[in-house]
């Protein structure tokens, strides 16, 4: 192998795939942009975002407003649109050139489509999904102690594979959601994760910082012969998808409506209506073909939120939970006694959604209406 | 004595459940209600070789055994009494009389496309004057002055299928002989195509259950039909009759099996979610002690059934295991499906859960291809007490 | 023409999922299945098949009693099956894996009109990473997250979802496609499929059978040549137990609405 990846005090700063569709930052790219200047931080390095497209140097300044100090752009016609083909080589080869110790990439399409095929090629770990970063192992071990079911206190943490201490613990959930595990790249550079859309929180974005970013056009080799793919089409979806992820308020319905599908359907949107929310249901109800796949929540959805999360008729797999039991409020309407959702949910009606559901939307009608 | 099922056997009951599950189960309750045969389903099965299951590939068939049959019929009436009888008639009453008699040319001309589902398959012995007692008859099939065609006249009532079918197994009386100084009428065994001259089907029974299948009359007005669509020899259809209701009633009592095993699915499950008095009725030690009954009553009817099943499998004589299996697992399913409406209470009798319409399916396994009378009559006869 | 689909059996996550006392998956408790975005790309090849009379091989790896998982692939329609079995596989990554089932379709033999399918991800790691991992070691291109196939010659056609849309894309093969659950229904096994499976051919490819593939570097395989290692396990905290309400009536949804405009919250 040309480049030896395993002499790990060679590799220093953070970087982030800074992904853009048509011109256009993808929302997430500023979240994992605000997630690595933390990580950034703790190590005491600057963190890069690594930004690849035709003329993209006009968006590059936001990236500095969330936090980036450096951003690396690739100008090219050949990476205009994204094919695998192109943006791993160009990636690829800008490790091996400047050789960063962590790179993130947004768990999207795109992402989980580019940082496997980096990974192979550049004979590096990758871990998947991720939920929670950390270097800081003080900030891991408080992690921890609120957000699992270990007990740390008098936990081993030390490892005799790697420094516990500067290496970048990715946690993330598994089978489901039913386990969490937080895994780490010992023995080889950079350490990659992907990390799921809608999780880290976004900075407030510093203007002066944008302005200050440094834009860096480094060289590069592409060849037109290297994409062995062709894009025939680029097609947006032309029906509006529901916005789960930025959504205040989500009223979800499972299968507890089968009995009317339709007005099942109506009534959440009639709730969501009356709350300033939208739409989403459980994985059963997509895989019925009741609704389409964009209003899912879950493991295998979305992963959520909102203020206000309303579940009707969901019993609250673990899948679900998964999705959703991270929101600041939220309704369970089921008419079992005994549904898992009612574990999570701060207010928990025993009852058919059909007859519960619209006195909700009338109550809270009347006391909107007091307020206004 | 192996009671344990082979891992090809195993994978048929899953993939047979699994299709039950998918693409029967959510249309047993509109099947029911609209008194709609389910010909997608029937689609879906044919593509899955499920329409000729123990028949050899050369002839079109799935290649298993009479138990794979038996298991599918079981899988699917767990969820849908009608879509279970479907394959039974199909298979048992119109396809296996078919390989069983069939001279080579019927057996090729007619088998691949019943297995493969092209062609659906009835059975016509029953008559206004005549069910079980084949003296009865009076349809009758007479060769035309050329010789070489048989015209057939009279009616089948009660027909499952008929209303889909393309193929029927029909008897019919071809003449009076002697035996043993009595005037008996001969009945032979005919292939009838729906598109036959004279051939037409007649009115819709309304049913109390499996109200999807297709209950009809066939109607023969001179129906002509060439000679060789004989089957078997003249004169031995009763014999050909008797000996295709045998393997039909391990079908039937396949139907049953899988009916009551479905209404005891379908209590546990609601019993354990049901809460009255602050508890789950499952709860309850009636409740525990009917399940278990229920449970109890299932299982040994599947033994019997699966008994029949390896014997006809065997080619050893299985009369009167079919008829035991038959008259315990109909009188099993009939009790076990009332009893979990009863488990239910208002709920089960309404239709918004299954197994009001599990009862209704579960009585008339009691009644066709030999009522419950009948099989004790084969039993007894079968034990040598006259 | 040879079509690859590479299959893992997988706990049923869908059901009752039983944690140890030290955080890790009973496994023994559990039902296996066949992951569901893999018996997409299996219809997807038997498709193909269908079409084109090419011949389906699936490719697993994993513990011995995934020959049953493989029967039933070849019960749905596959040719054949390859298992990639042995102690020194076990517990690695998706590095790992991918560059060992990469040795095993290497081995087996990858032409020039060959396709490898993939389902996206699956349910136990929800990963999605091995498919362009294999790609990768192959060298061959890849297409991820395919909701519908057309084939021409050594052209592919495929459609690929983005969040906000789709591409479609043209490949040469041989390349490699992961499969979404939008591009088909699988089919069920058939009757005569179950009755032939057990008969037809099922290779077991061990350590030995691979060792000398250049495509395997013995330091990254199996657990401790994983790149990426488990540090921690853990389950997720149990949010604190909520209010049940009284009742399911006009009141109820009043009180709730009341207490909800009170705390600001609407």
């Amino acid at each position: 192998m040309a480049f030896n990846n395993t002499d790990i005090s060679a590799f220093k700063n953070v970087w982030v795939f800074c992904e853009q569709r048509q011109g256009v930052m993808m929302p997430t790219t500023f979240e994992l942009i605000s997630e690595g200047r933390k990580l950034a931080d703790e190590l005491g390095v600057e963190l890069y975002g690594i930004l690849l497209g035709d003329n993209v140097d006009g968006i590059a300044k936001q990236l500095g407003g969330y936090g980036a100090d450096k951003v690396l752009v690739y100008n090219s016609p050949l990476l205009k649109e994204y094919t695998t083909d192109a943006y791993t080589k160009v990636i690829s080869d800008a490790v091996e050139e400047f050789k960063p110790d962590i790179f993130l990439f947004g768990a999207s399409n795109i992402g989980r489509d580019l940082a496997p095929r980096c990974a192979a090629r550049l004979h590096t770990g990758l871990c998947a999904d991720c939920t929670h970063l950390d270097v800081d192992l003080d900030g891991y071990i408080e992690y921890l102690r609120t957000g699992s079911s270990l007990d740390v206190e008098g936990m081993n943490f030390d490892s005799k594979l790697f420094d516990v201490k500067t290496n970048l613990k990715m946690t993330r959930p598994a089978f489901g959601g039913h386990l969490m595990a937080t895994i780490v790249c010992p023995r080889f550079r950079p350490a990659m994760a992907t990390v799921r859309p809608g999780v880290m929180k976004r900075r407030d974005f510093d203007a002066a910082k944008a302005e200050s970013v440094e834009i860096l056009h480094p060289e590069f080799k592409l060849d037109a012969s290297d994409i062995k793919t062709e894009i025939l089409e680029i097609v947006k979806a032309s029906k509006k998808l529901v916005d789960l992820i930025g959504a205040e308020v989500i009223v979800s319905v499972g299968r507890g409506i089968s009995k009317d599908v339709e007005k099942g359907i109506k009534l959440a949107e009639e709730l969501a209506e009356v709350l300033g929310g939208v739409v989403g249901s459980s994985r059963a109800c997509v895989d019925a073909g009741w609704i389409t796949a964009d209003h899912q929540v879950g493991q295998t959805g979305k992963t959520v939120h909102p203020k206000i999360y309303v579940a009707l008729g969901i019993s609250g797999a673990i899948q679900h939970k998964a999705g959703m039991q991270d929101s600041e409020l939220i309704i369970a309407v089921n008419k079992n006694a005994d549904a898992p959702i009612f574990e999570v949910a701060d207010y928990g009606i025993c009852g058919d959604l059909f007859k519960v559901t619209p006195l909700l939307i009338e109550a809270f009608k009347a006391e909107k209406a007091k307020k206004a | 004595m192996d009671f344990a099922l082979s891992k090809e056997h195993q994978l048929l009951r899953q993939m047979y459940r699994d299709f039950a599950e998918t693409e029967v189960k959510p249309l047993a309750q509109e099947v029911d209600e609209e008194e709609r045969f389910p010909a997608e389903t029937v689609e879906k099965m044919a593509k899955l070789g499920m329409l000729g299951i123990y028949f050899p590939k050369e002839y079109g068939g799935a290649g298993a055994d009479v138990l794979s049959y038996v298991m599918a019929v079981e899988e699917l009436s767990k969820v849908c009494g009608t879509t279970g009888v479907i394959v039974s008639a199909h298979t048992s009453l119109c396809c296996a009389p078919i390989f069983e008699n069939g001279t080579e040319e019927q057996k090729k001309k007619y088998l691949p496309k019943l297995c493969k589902g092209e062609w659906i398959g009835a059975f016509g012995l029953t008559e206004p004057g005549a069910g079980t007692d084949a003296q009865g008859q009076q349809t009758t099939a007479v060769l035309d002055e050329s010789g070489e065609n048989w015209i057939l006249n009279g009616s089948k009532i009660f027909i499952t299928n008929a209303g889909f079918a393309n193929v029927f197994v029909i008897f019919a009386v071809t003449g009076v002989v002697e035996k043993r100084g009595r005037k008996i009428k001969e009945i032979s065994a005919f292939i009838v195509e729906r598109t036959d001259k004279g051939f037409s089907v007649g009115k819709h029974e309304k049913k109390m259950g499996i109200r999807g299948s297709s209950t009809c009359e066939l109607i023969m007005e001179d129906c002509v039909i060439p000679k060789d669509r004989l089957l078997g020899k003249q004169g031995k259809g009763f014999n050909i009759a008797m000996a295709t209701l045998d393997g039909g009633r391990i079908g039937i009592a396949a139907q049953a099996l899988g009916i009551g095993e479905g209404a005891v699915n379908e209590v546990i499950k609601y019993t354990q979610e049901r809460v009255q008095f602050g508890k789950r009725i499952s709860q309850f030690q009636n409740t525990q002690f009917q399940i278990a009954d229920m449970h109890t009553r299932m299982q040994a009817a599947q033994f019997l059934v699966y008994s029949a099943a390896d014997k006809k499998q065997k080619h050893v004589p299985y009369s009167m295991d079919a008829a035991m299996a038959k008259l315990f697992a109909a009188e099993a399913a009939s009790d076990v499906t009332r009893r979990a409406v009863q488990l239910f209470g208002g709920y089960g009798y309404t239709r918004e859960y299954p197994v009001e319409r599990m009862m209704r399916d579960a009585k008339i396994t009691e009644i066709y291809e030999g009522t419950s009378e009948v099989q004790r009559m084969v039993i007894a006869a079968g034990l040598g007490v006259k | 023409m040879k079509i690859y689909v590479c299959v893992k059996q997988v706990p049923d996550t869908s059901g009752k999922v039983a944690v140890n006392e030290d955080g890790t998956l009973n496994r023994a408790s559990m039902d296996t299945i066949t992951n569901p975005d893999d018996l997409n790309a299996m219809e997807a090849a038997l498709q193909l098949k269908d079409a084109t009379g090419c011949k389906v091989i699936a490719v697993s790896m994993g513990p011995p009693p995934a020959e049953g998982m493989l029967r039933q692939l070849i019960a749905m329609g596959a040719d054949e099956a390859i298992l990639i079995s042995g102690r020194e596989f076990g517990g690695s990554d998706t590095f790992a894996t991918s560059q060992i089932i990469a040795a095993a379709i290497n081995h087996v033999g990858l032409d020039e009109e060959d396709i490898v399918f993939c389902g996206r991800q699956a349910i136990d790691g929800d990963t999605a990473q091995v498919g362009p991992q294999i790609a990768d070691k192959l060298e061959i291109p890849q297409v991820t997250y395919v909701a519908d196939i057309k084939k021409d010659g050594k052209d592919v056609v495929v459609k690929r979802m983005l969040e906000d849309g789709y591409m479609t894309i043209k490949v040469k093969t041989p390349c490699l496609l992961t499969c979404i659950k939008e591009l088909n229904t699988p089919r069920y096994m058939s009757v005569s499929g179950i009755m032939e499976c057990y008969s037809k051919p099922l290779t077991i490819l061990d350590f030995d059978a691979l060792k000398d593939e250049p495509l395997i570097e013995l330091d990254t395989i199996g657990l401790k040549g994983s790149p990426t290692n488990i540090y921690k396990s853990f389950t997720p905290p149990q949010k604190g137990v909520g209010v049940m309400l009284e009742g399911d009536g006009k009141e109820t949804a009043e009180a709730l609405a009341a207490t909800l405009a009170a705390k600001h919250i609407i």
